[in-house]
């Protein structure tokens, strides 16, 4: 046996005994708790009394997919998830586009950008509905000031404001994040291309969308999709805004719903699980997409 | 939870075993003057007796405070020794309470209401005192109404002629800031309390009757929840869709709304010193549906539960019966007008100067509605929660009464096996 294999094992054995504690600690936080979940929706488990959980095959699924408020809950996430993280996108892109240009003060300018993220969803949201309150609100209180509406806006409270409520407040939460990342993508383009450009006298537009859009691209993925991931688990914003309301109720609403106000631990897991699938469909089809544009695609 | 594990142990520790004291943690409401006042009651208790009080407050709303407790229960947690629990909730958590039965004298419990009393009895166990007791009344702004020569409304139509008028006279008067009639409807427990005390009061039944049949889909019903969205932009801010309790409260005793639906804790509150609307309140009855309709309010109100899960039940016992107590009960009922579940109480004149709807109104507290708790047992949770779900859709213009109500009533129907629940 030559000393260079068994080097090799022995690096291999660290190696596994450097992860083992991060392994147990994912099998215990993520692993066992998803499983337990998965099993339980093939079960008719209710909190009451979890030991007498009965199996009972797909039929918390089909009663799930018969649900019409259960579809409905389907589409809001979906809606919700499309609309805020194409709008955090866009406006991350265009901030991010402003803080990597120097000028004074871009220090102090990015430190304040991130307020909002810091801030707890809990408390930020529970914030944002007393600043839309409709009676003391100050969000109407300053529309009004300025003549746009001359009666305060129930926007928590209406049924076609509502779902728009909870995505601005999702907007002014995350493009902070969506920015950090996307600045963090800008700084690492090679300034020879910019240099080159200038040299050629193009047009700041046209190098936005030939050269900056194209290199960003990777950084721009990996954001939109921690984005979508967390979207689609949409729960603390939507439930302080406006708590069970079924015009906004998002799937892990939903799924909570279930699971604690009516202890219905099989159905609630049955939907829980469902959610988990979705998420695990989007991402798959999107780093697919992803992958076959990279490799398709004309830059490096 | 490992904190208060630790400090008993070390309360215990200092003592010695030599004077067995006990540290009981009681969850207490915080809606209004709430956890004040169970806070001051418990500590009175704890100095008599030297025992020591842990208050954990909970959540407002009724929604949520019942999952925190359902969490805690089928977990059998001893966290928490006393539970304050709503009049509907003995029949889901019943099964993790003390009978207390044994430890109540007959005659301490039968001078409280026999309806609330039977109604905290789960197969025979008495599983929670009563504490307090509540039904939906409606408030008025006396000097607004004789400014504008109007007495109390004793229908709902005449409510919204009112409240209309003087809406809009007020606000062209320059308070822009009026409003006619605030409640609550948010998609929560309270606004199932509010849709049932209008569907009552137009004579529309109370969703499931009291042998399991589903009866909502009818036409009063309809009626009833039709003129409740009328008032939805007009006389109430669209806002009441998202308002609990404290919401309403909020608009009305800063001095913006006419009418509003509250339960009886409001007033104490209304009447404090630093109120502006002090002393211009009036409590009335709620309105009729209509001249053969009749007046209700939803029975509310809460008890107190000892957890199985306790270590120290003797205590938590001593604690509850502290608390439901005559002395107590009227404490609470002349500082804070939380109505007493003792009948004697209503005749006491301390209790009557303090608040004197309780008097005028004392038909209205032994008559009040029961949402159907009982008879939907461990499913009330989720007819509740279709029953103002579909009221907030209807009260927010996204369906029409009667085919909502009668999609309500298919729904029920699946969920309880065709009624049989």
């Amino acid at each position: 046996m030559s000393t260079a294999s068994r080097l090799t094992r022995s690096r291999t054995r660290s190696a596994w005994a450097f992860l083992a504690p991060m392994l147990v600690v994912l099998a215990l936080v993520a692993a066992w708790p998803l499983a337990r979940t998965i099993w339980f929706s093939f079960t008719d488990a209710n909190l009451s009394d979890m030991s007498a959980a009965q199996f009972v095959g797909l039929a918390n699924f089909e009663y799930l997919l018969t649900d019409p408020d259960w579809w409905r809950s389907v589409w809001n996430t979906l809606f919700f998830t499309l609309v805020s993280v194409s709008l955090e996108t866009a406006l991350g892109l265009a901030i991010a586009l402003a803080l990597n240009m120097h000028m004074p003060g871009r220090g102090l300018l990015r430190t304040a950008v991130l307020i909002p993220w810091a801030i707890p969803t809990i408390v930020s949201a529970q914030m944002w509905a007393w600043m839309l309150n409709d009676v003391f609100g100050v969000i109407n209180e300053m529309l009004i000031l300025i003549g746009v509406i001359d009666q305060g806006i129930a926007w928590t409270a209406n049924p076609d404001t509502a779902i728009w409520a909870v995505i601005m407040v999702d907007v002014w939460k995350t493009t902070p994040f969506m920015a950090l990342l996307l600045l963090a993508g800008l700084q690492m383009l090679p300034s020879e291309c910019y240099e080159a450009a200038k040299i050629d006298g193009i047009h700041p537009v046209e190098v936005f969308w030939k050269v900056t859009l194209p290199l960003l691209m990777p950084a721009l993925l990996v954001a939109v999709i921690f984005r979508l991931l967390d979207a689609l688990r949409i729960f603390d914003a939507i439930y302080v805004l406006t708590g069970n309301n079924q015009a906004t109720m998002s799937m892990s609403i939903y799924a909570r719903q279930q699971l604690v106000d009516f202890q219905d631990v099989g159905f609630g897991s049955a939907a829980s699980t469902l959610l988990f699938l979705t998420i695990a469909v989007f991402t798959t089809v999107y780093l697919t997409l992803a992958r076959i544009g990279d490799s398709g695609g004309d830059h490096p | 939870m490992l904190r208060l594990a630790t400090l008993t142990a070390v309360i215990g520790l200092s003592i010695g075993g030599a004077a067995q004291a006990a540290t009981i943690s009681i969850s207490c409401g915080a809606v209004g003057a709430e956890l004040e006042y169970c806070q001051s009651g418990a500590q009175a208790w704890a100095q008599q007796t030297g025992n020591e009080v842990q208050i954990v407050s909970t959540p407002n709303s009724a929604t949520e405070r019942l999952a925190l407790y359902q969490q805690l229960l089928a977990a059998g947690s001893g966290d928490v020794d006393v539970f304050q629990i709503d009049v509907v909730w003995p029949g889901l958590l019943g099964s993790h309470f003390i009978d207390l039965s044994g430890d109540f004298s007959a005659d301490e419990v039968s001078a409280h209401f026999p309806a609330i009393v039977e109604n905290n009895t789960v197969d025979g166990k008495l599983v929670a005192m009563p504490w307090f007791t509540d039904a939906g009344l409606l408030y008025y702004r006396k000097d607004l109404l004789e400014k504008h020569g109007f007495q109390p409304p004793q229908t709902w139509a005449e409510l919204s002629t009112i409240a209309q008028k003087i809406q809009d006279e007020e606000r062209a008067a320059g308070n822009d800031k009026m409003w006619g009639y605030v409640y609550q409807a948010k998609a929560y427990e309270g606004l199932t309390c509010n849709a049932l005390e209008w569907v009552d009061s137009f004579g529309g039944g109370q969703i499931v009757d009291d042998e399991g049949k589903i009866t909502i889909a009818n036409e009063k019903a309809a009626e009833a929840l039709t003129f409740a969205a009328s008032t939805v932009g007009t006389i109430s801010p669209e806002g009441v869709l998202n308002y609990q309790e404290e919401e309403a409260r909020g608009v009305w005793q800063a001095g913006n709304a006419v009418f509003m639906r509250n339960w009886p804790y409001a007033w104490s509150l209304g009447q404090a010193p630093d109120s502006p609307i002090k002393d211009k309140i009036g409590v009335a009855a709620l309105p009729k549906g209509g001249e053969d309709g009749k007046s209700t309010g939803t029975l509310g109100g809460w008890q107190l539960a000892v957890s199985k899960y306790s270590d120290n039940p003797a205590e938590a016992i001593d604690l509850v019966r502290y608390l439901t107590s005559p002395t107590e009960q009227k404490r609470r009922a002349i500082g804070g007008a939380y109505n007493p579940t003792i009948t004697a109480l209503y005749q006491d004149t301390d209790v009557l100067e303090a608040a004197p709807f309780m008097g005028d109104l004392f038909d209205t507290f032994t008559n009040a509605v029961a949402r159907p708790a009982r008879v939907t047992g461990a499913k009330y949770n989720q007819v509740s929660a279709e029953f103002f779900n579909t009221s907030h859709q209807i009260l927010s213009g996204q369906a029409k009464a009667d085919e909502a109500l009668g999609a309500l009533a298919d729904k029920l129907d699946r969920l309880s096996r065709g009624g049989r629940w």
